[in-house]
Order: C-alpha cells, then sequence, then structure tokens
C-alpha cells in the first residue's frame, strides 16, 4: 500500500503515483474521492513562510526564478496564517519567539500541515544555549524535517515532495489526522516539568548540565 | 518631510586629519604609537586616567568611573579631539573571576579619523553602575539597554532602561555574565513551559496599552487576565 | 530654499498638482520649517484625540525579518514607534566563548546572513588583528572579491525586499535570479551557496578553483546589465519616487549622533566609509568611489545602494586584474593546520594537526577592535583574549542595530504605508540586530 521508493524513480510526480489500495469500509467511491481531495490539496499547498533566518534566504530562493515553488502550486505565499495550508518554519526560534509560532499554527485552519525547514527548526542546530528552542516540535506537530544548515532549494523541494506524498495517503475518514491537540494536563500522557527533567536528566539538557563539552 | 528641501551638505570624513589612510601592516601586538587624544586627556583631566594600554594599533585609556562622563562628553566637544561618533558600548567579564568586570565604550572622531577605546573597571563586589552617556549620543540608547540586558550594568541617566534581546521579565540572569551557564539554568522543559506560558494577549505591556487609552475598552475578562496573569512585558 | 527636482518619466498618481507627493506630516513639536500642508478636515469629530495602537509583526512578511514595531497612530499618521527586537536572539556572544576562533567563523556567516562570507572577512580580519599576523597577497585580494561579492548579493536582497514592501515584485525575482549567480559562484569556491564560512585565521578555507577566475569576469560582464534594467524599471519611475522621496529624512548631524552608518548614513551625506577612512584588506589602493546622497530620504538610501553595487563591480574588476599567485595560508605552524598528505603521512604533521584542531590557535593576551564596511554598515568584532583558545568575549558590534534604533525618529509624522519603505530602505538583517 502506499508508496515504495522504487516507484518514485523519475516516473510522474509524487501525487500521480499513488496506488491506493482500499481499506477495510472503504469503496471505490470513498478511494476516488479521498484522492481527488488529496490531490487537489497537495498540489494547491499555500505555505505560511515562518521565516526567521538564514533558511528565510533559501526558501526565498526556492521561490524565484531558479527553484521556483510555482510549480508546486505554492507561489501564493499566504502571509497571514488564517489562508495558508502548510507552516514552513525556516530558521531559529528563540524562546521569545515561542509563544508566536505556537499562536500563528493555533490560528492555522485545518488542513495543515507544517514543514519544519532546517537545523535550528528540527533540532535548535548549532544553537544549544539558553535562548533557542530545541525544535519546533516541542511546541507544534511537524510533517516533515529539513535537515541543512541551510537546507539547499533542492533539499527543500525533496521535504515538499514528500509532504505532498503525505498528504496523497491521507484519508479522509481518519479523524486523528485533524485532531488539534491540545496539551490536557488530566491525560495520562502529559508529564509536568519536574517529571521531564528527571527522566531528561542522563541524557544532558537538564539544569545540570551533564554533557561533557559545552 | 515633503519633497521640496535643502540638499544637506556632504561631509568628508577627515576634513582635519593630516595622514591618508592605510590598510595597517605589522600591528604590534602591544606596545606602539599612543593615540594623541591620550596625552590631551591625560592632561584635561589629570589623575582620572588609571592605565593607558597601547595594543594592536589601539589606544585604550583605562578611566576612574566618576569622571568617565565628563571625559567623554570633553572628548565629543573638544574641537581638538572631537570624538563625534559613538561606535560601540559593550562590557567584558574576564574568565578569571577575580578581575574587575569592564565596560567598553568605542569613540571614533570622523573629523581627524581617529578611534579610541575607553574602558572603567568595576571590581568583583560593587554595584554594576555608570554613568549613561544617552545625552551626549542618541545611539547609546539600545547600546546600554543592550549592556545592561546581558550583564546586569545600570546605565545611570539613560530614560528607559529596560531588557531588549530578551523578555522583560527574564529570569534566569544576565546571560553573558560567567555565572550564567551556557544552557542557562532552568532545565529545556522549564525554559519552554515559561516561554509558551508568556501571555499572548498581554502583547502590548501597561505603558503601551495606558498610552492609547484602549485598556479601558478591552473586554473584561481580558482586562483581568492582563492585570493578573504573567505578563510578557516585550 | 533649494528644490530637490527628481527626474519622472511616466504620468503620476498619487501627487498632486504641484509635483509634491500627497502627505499629511504630522510634526511633533512645531513646524518650525513650515513644511507642513494643512490637514484635510476631520470628518468625525468625535474620533479627534484618540490615539490608536497598531502592532506590525514580530511575524509580518514586511518587516525583513521579526521585528515587532509597535505604532502610536492619530488616524493615519504615526504619532510616535516604539519598536521591539529580541525575537531571534540566539545568544551568539556567549555562544563565542566556548569555542576557538576556528569554530566561531560558521556563527559569524548565521549572524548576518545576507553577508555571510563578508562576516568571515571581518571575523578573520579581526582573529589576525589579535593574533598580530599579517596575510599573503594573494589572500588579501581573495577576500576583496568575497567581501565585495558579499556586498552585490545583500544588495540585491535588499532591493528584492524592499520593492515587494513597496509593491513592484519584479526586481526581486531579477535580484535573485543574479544571486543564484553568486551563489554558483561561492559554491564552487567553498562548497556552500549561504553560509560559507570561507576564511580561517591566516588565510582561507580553500583556494580558488580552476576556471574560477572566468566564471567571475563572466559576471561582472554580465551583472550590470541587470543593474540597468532593475533602475530603468525603477529609478524614474513616478510610482516608485513618489513612495520613497521625503520619506524618513534623517540629518547628517542627528545621523552621525545616531551612531548610524553604511548606506544610511551615506544617504544623508556623510561619505563616512569604513574602505575610505580606515582602510582593510589594502582599499586605498582600489580605485572606487563612494556614493553619497543629500536627502537623507529612502529615495536616495536606493540610489546609493544600487550605485554601490556598480562600484563593487568595478573593485571587482581590479581585485582579478590584480591576483597575484601564491600561497593562500600564511606559513605559521601555529595557526595553520599542515596539508593533508603531510597529516596523515608524517607522524609531526598528524601531532601539529591533532593540536590545532582540538585545541586551536591560542592568541597573545589582549583585545583588539576590527571595523569593516558591510553593506548594512560599519560592522566590527571587539575580541579579547586571555590566552587560551577561546575567546574571554567575542562582541559583534552590529550596523542594523543602531541603525534601527534611529527608526522612531524617522517614522514619525509618516503614515502607515511609509513606515513599511523606511524600515525596508534601513537594510536591517534580524540575526545582526538579536544575535
Amino acid at each position: 500500500m502506499g508508496l515504495s521508493g522504487a516507484d518514485f524513480a523519475g516516473h510522474g510526480d509524487a501525487t500521480t503515483m499513488v496506488e491506493m489500495d482500499a481499506r477495510p469500509g472503504e469503496s471505490w467511491v470513498t478511494t476516488k474521492l479521498d484522492f481527488l481531495v488529496n490531490w487537489g490539496r497537495a498540489n494547491s499547498l499555500w505555505p505560511m513562510p515562518f521565516g526567521t533566518a538564514c533558511c528565510a534566504i533559501e526558501f526565498m530562493a526556492s521561490a524565484a526564478s531558479k527553484f521556483d515553488l510555482a510549480r508546486f502550486g505554492m507561489e501564493r505565499m499566504a502571509f497571514s496564517p488564517r489562508q495558508s495550508d502548510v507552516l514552513i518554519c525556516a530558521g531559529r526560534v528563540p524562546y521569545k519567539l515561542a509563544p508566536i509560532i505556537r499562536r500563528i499554527w493555533q490560528q492555522m485552519p485545518q488542513p495543515k500541515w507544517a514543514i519544519s525547514m532546517g537545523a535550528c527548526a528540527s533540532t535548535g542546530g548549532m544553537f544549544d544555549n539558553y535562548a533557542v528552542v530545541q525544535g519546533i516540535d516541542t511546541i507544534i506537530p511537524v510533517d516533515v524535517y529539513v535537515p541543512g544548515c541551510p537546507p539547499r532549494p533542492e533539499g527543500l523541494i525533496y521535504g515538499i515532495m514528500m509532504l505532498q506524498k503525505k498528504i496523497m495517503n491521507e484519508r479522509n475518514a481518519d479523524p486523528r489526522l485533524r485532531d488539534e491537540m491540545q496539551p490536557d494536563p488530566t491525560s495520562k500522557l502529559y508529564i509536568p516539568a519536574s517529571r521531564i527533567d528527571e527522566l531528561a536528566e542522563p541524557f544532558g539538557n537538564s539544569v545540570h548540565q551533564t554533557r561533557s563539552a559545552p | 518631510m515633503s519633497a521640496v528641501s535643502q540638499p544637506f551638505a556632504i561631509v568628508y570624513p577627515g576634513w582635519d586629519s593630516d595622514a591618508t589612510p592605510a590598510t595597517p601592516r605589522n600591528v604590534p601586538v602591544s606596545g606602539g604609537e599612543q593615540s594623541p587624544a591620550a596625552t590631551a586627556v591625560q592632561a584635561q583631566f589629570p589623575g582620572a586616567v588609571v592605565r593607558t594600554v597601547v595594543s594592536r594599533g589601539e589606544t585604550s585609556l583605562i578611566v576612574d568611573a566618576t569622571e568617565i562622563h565628563a571625559m567623554i562628553a570633553w572628548l565629543k566637544d573638544d574641537p581638538t579631539q572631537s570624538y563625534e561618533y559613538l561606535s560601540d558600548i559593550t562590557a567584558v567579564e574576564h574568565r578569571d573571576l577575580a578581575l574587575a568586570i569592564e565596560v567598553v565604550w568605542h569613540l571614533r572622531s570622523l573629523r581627524f579619523r581617529r578611534f579610541i577605546r575607553l574602558k572603567v573597571l568595576i571590581p568583583k563586589g560593587e554595584t554594576l553602575s555608570v554613568p549613561s552617556v544617552w545625552d551626549l549620543y542618541k545611539a547609546a540608547d539600545w547600546l546600554e539597554r543592550e549592556c545592561y540586558d546581558m550583564f546586569g550594568i545600570t546605565f545611570t541617566g539613560h530614560p528607559d532602561l529596560r531588557r531588549i534581546l530578551l523578555w522583560e521579565n527574564y529570569k534566569e540572569g544576565f546571560p553573558l555574565r560567567k555565572d550564567f551557564p551556557l544552557r542557562g539554568r532552568f532545565s529545556r522543559s522549564e525554559q519552554l513551559k515559561n516561554a509558551l506560558a508568556a501571555n499572548p494577549e498581554a502583547r502590548y505591556s501597561m505603558e503601551e496599552l495606558s498610552i492609547a487609552d484602549a485598556f479601558e475598552e478591552l473586554p473584561l475578562d481580558m482586562r483581568r487576565r492582563i492585570a493578573s496573569g504573567p505578563k510578557t512585558g516585550e | 530654499m533649494g528644490k530637490r527636482t527628481v527626474e519622472v518619466e511616466l504620468s503620476t498618481t498619487g501627487m498632486g498638482l504641484d509635483g509634491k507627493p500627497q502627505r499629511v506630516p504630522l510634526f511633533v513639536g512645531g513646524d518650525p520649517a513650515g513644511l507642513a500642508v494643512a490637514a484635510p478636515p476631520a470628518m468625525e469629530p468625535e474620533l479627534e484625540g484618540e490615539h490608536m495602537l497598531i502592532n506590525i509583526g514580530p511575524q509580518h512578511p514586511a518587516t525583513h525579518g521579526v521585528l515587532r514595531l509597535v505604532l502610536e497612530m492619530d488616524g493615519e499618521t504615526i504619532v510616535r514607534c516604539i519598536p521591539h527586537v529580541g525575537y531571534l536572539h540566539c545568544g551568539f556572544e556567549k555562544i563565542g566563548e566556548y569555542r576557538q576562533y576556528n569554530q566561531i567563523i560558521p556563527w559569524t556567516d548565521r549572524e548576518d546572513y545576507l553577508n555571510s562570507i563578508g562576516n568571515n572577512v571581518a571575523f578573520a580580519l579581526g582573529a589576525e588583528r589579535l593574533f598580530g599576523i599579517d596575510i599573503t597577497p594573494r589572500c588579501t585580494v581573495l577576500r576583496v572579491i568575497a567581501a565585495e561579492l558579499s556586498r552585490i548579493a545583500s544588495h540585491l536582497v535588499w532591493m528584492g525586499t524592499t520593492c515587494i514592501d513597496i509593491g513592484a515584485f519584479t526586481p526581486f525575482l531579477w535580484g535573485f535570479q543574479e544571486r543564484e549567480n553568486v551563489y554558483n559562484l561561492l559554491e564552487g569556491w567553498v562548497g556552500a551557496r549561504l553560509t560559507t564560512s570561507a576564511t580561517r585565521v591566516g588565510g582561507m578555507a580553500a583556494d580558488i578553483p580552476d576556471n574560477w577566475l572566468e566564471g567571475l569576469q563572466g559576471f561582472i560582464r554580465t551583472f550590470p546589465k541587470t543593474i540597468d534594467e532593475c533602475e530603468r524599471m525603477l529609478t524614474k519611475n513616478a510610482i516608485w519616487v513618489g513612495r520613497t522621496v521625503g520619506l524618513g529624512v534623517m540629518a547628517p548631524d542627528e545621523a552621525i549622533n545616531h551612531g548610524l552608518s553604511g548606506p544610511l548614513l551615506r544617504a544623508s551625506g556623510v561619505a563616512y566609509d569604513v574602505r575610505k577612512d580606515f582602510p582593510y584588506l589594502d582599499y586605498e589602493t582600489y580605485d572606487f568611489d563612494v556614493p553619497v546622497g543629500t536627502a537623507g530620504d529612502v529615495y536616495d538610501r536606493f540610489l546609493v545602494r544600487v550605485e554601490e553595487m556598480r562600484q563593487s563591480v568595478r573593485i571587482l574588476d581590479q581585485a582579478v586584474k590584480r591576483l597575484p599567485d601564491g600561497p593562500i595560508n600564511i606559513d605559521d605552524p601555529r595557526v595553520i593546520l599542515p596539508p593533508k598528505h603531510k597529516a596523515t603521512n608524517e607522524m609531526e604533521s598528524m601531532i601539529h594537526h591533532f593540536k590545532n584542531v582540538m585545541e586551536g590557535p591560542r592568541p597573545p593576551i589582549g583585545e583588539c577592535y576590527v571595523a569593516v564596511e558591510s553593506p548594512k554598515g560599519e560592522k566590527g568584532y571587539y575580541m579579547v583574549s586571555d590566552g587560551t583558545s577561546k575567546p574571554s568575549r567575542w562582541r559583534i558590534r552590529p550596523p542594523s542595530f543602531v541603525n534601527l534604533s534611529a527608526i522612531p525618529k524617522m517614522v514619525e509624522g509618516h503614515l502607515l504605508s511609509d513606515v513599511i519603505a523606511i524600515n525596508a530602505s534601513i537594510d536591517i538583517v534580524m540575526g545582526e540586530i538579536d544575535r
């Protein structure tokens, strides 16, 4: 089911080569409808460029003539989150900016996806210090991580195509996909900060700074 | 403001400079010729200059904290010195914690094409406070705020000394001090929790809202949240 | 009272019958020059006297990064502007204290990311002055080439984003296409497009490959045509002129007092360019002009930057002609790594390589401040060494930070759309402001 690496070896684009095997409870009508909806979504992803630093410049270069994002339907940069589909966080996110990116994510209507572009957005990158969030996936749910510092436009485009593959594999009947996960203190999955510190201590990143090199 | 205005007369730096500027070569690490400002300052403010260091082609004057403001004012206004350009204000805390904290001013004279560094040493244990030069150079506005933000040095006379790079009620301390660990005092989860808990509706500080008289017009629950909850105080 | 004539070619919109842009200036503290145009009659008198707070940012395409401007407005006119920075504060200076001098070079790429290789050059110059070493002639010329390419690239982004802010989209695409040419050159040289990390203390990371100079000469030949195209689009365009003339004026003495530098200062009539006044890398031996404006407004800043791009091409041309052969790194084993074939074959070289990588070169105790002319202004690195391989303090003197602190002065009395144009004309990079 779905797409394997071999299918993608240069024949057509990511969105036409998906084999949609029916899951139990589905009929050919729903698979065709799913295909149509997903095809529409994947090929007209309006990005919300949350560009902070150097990756934003490479994002702009991707949008420019040489690497043209318009051929993916992404030339309409939605700077209002309420009109966008995919949040591309390009650049490092310090703690001062963290509530803002959370707010922007909350303002985006479903269906929405997030691409974490660059090393700093994915893990904090080279900024392992007091000021930078060590990965925006601690703040918003991320669909695709694009490594690089900054990633080449081809790398970003590869990440976007990977997101398109992911979208093509979605099923509209699946309610978990559009779930707006909010932190719920009563849930069994919720771990308070002090407990996180205890769990994380052997791995460093705690207040005791147990990592070897500063 | 409108398109009709007197064109400015062009100011060419070095209008009283004797030498043609050249790329410095073979700059000695220590020793060398003192800047003429050093002798002039020592004549004008006897006893205020604790030490003069000439290194790498630059003259640094280590100055008494009580005289620094008068000295910078004199360097700025005196026509033979004319250090009208403030390049930078910063501070240094050395790795050897016994040494004093230094507050550094970098001044340039565009008229004579000169550069000088002035320093004030604040020994450990004394209050971190120096006079502000905001009344002399408007460039000092944000430079001093940043120095305060990173080191905790108070610049007396600055009109609006609050944090600039970090948020106003940043609890962890002053980052560029040597006792501040690289990754901060709080754990990552604690830092993230503090950052995300910043009340997004308190986007405006109380001061800004009161300017606009808009506080009265906010809905009651929002007013209560802003007045009571943690403020970002950005 | 002199009139300032700017040639316009097309018929205009937005200009009054007297040829002046229609504007309702609000002068805080009186109107000494009598320049204010009478305000239109208030439409609803009960709304008079109420000021609005408008928040721009921190996420906003037109703020060139994560800058937050809180504007207190009287109708459409700005009464006060309160900028908030720090949304990209990433602790550069703190982390510099934990890295060797050569390891800091990648951080210099990322603070002013539009001028990466220029920052590398600036830092290497500062480190070398701290160490007390002089670089080879070939390295000097190559660093000039790097710095000027970087200046062109930065001004192209500036032009593109300013045009987008004011409403013209095409020069952005043209500018970025030229940037791709610069990227190709940089990628051929150091392997990276944007974050180059091209210099090392005492030399460069790598020498230019064969045929690289031909590529650069091709760029020098074709790039002025692109500048001509962009100028044809903008310089005498009445819309552009109407949107930019007379905005954000800074007088020369105010500009000096505010510590402004770079094209912002030069457009206000102060011809301070670090390359001319406190030269480095033999800039005094190159034949180039420094464009200076006389009106201090957004239009002059635009003209200054466009002309600077042309002058950079001139410098590149001279640099290519004078590039000498020879070693690119100095011959000092305390700072420079041995060549790889020696390090893998000779024990001595291997130990030398090991020491320089694990511990890093150690400068004499002391401090040093070296400033260069970055596309944004006077960029300085102040380093304090305590004799170990990591600096005790690494300070970046950020030109955009000091330039931006003057924005409240520049936008007073202007309209909201002018704020965007003025903000664009300062050419800020938040990575440098917030570090």
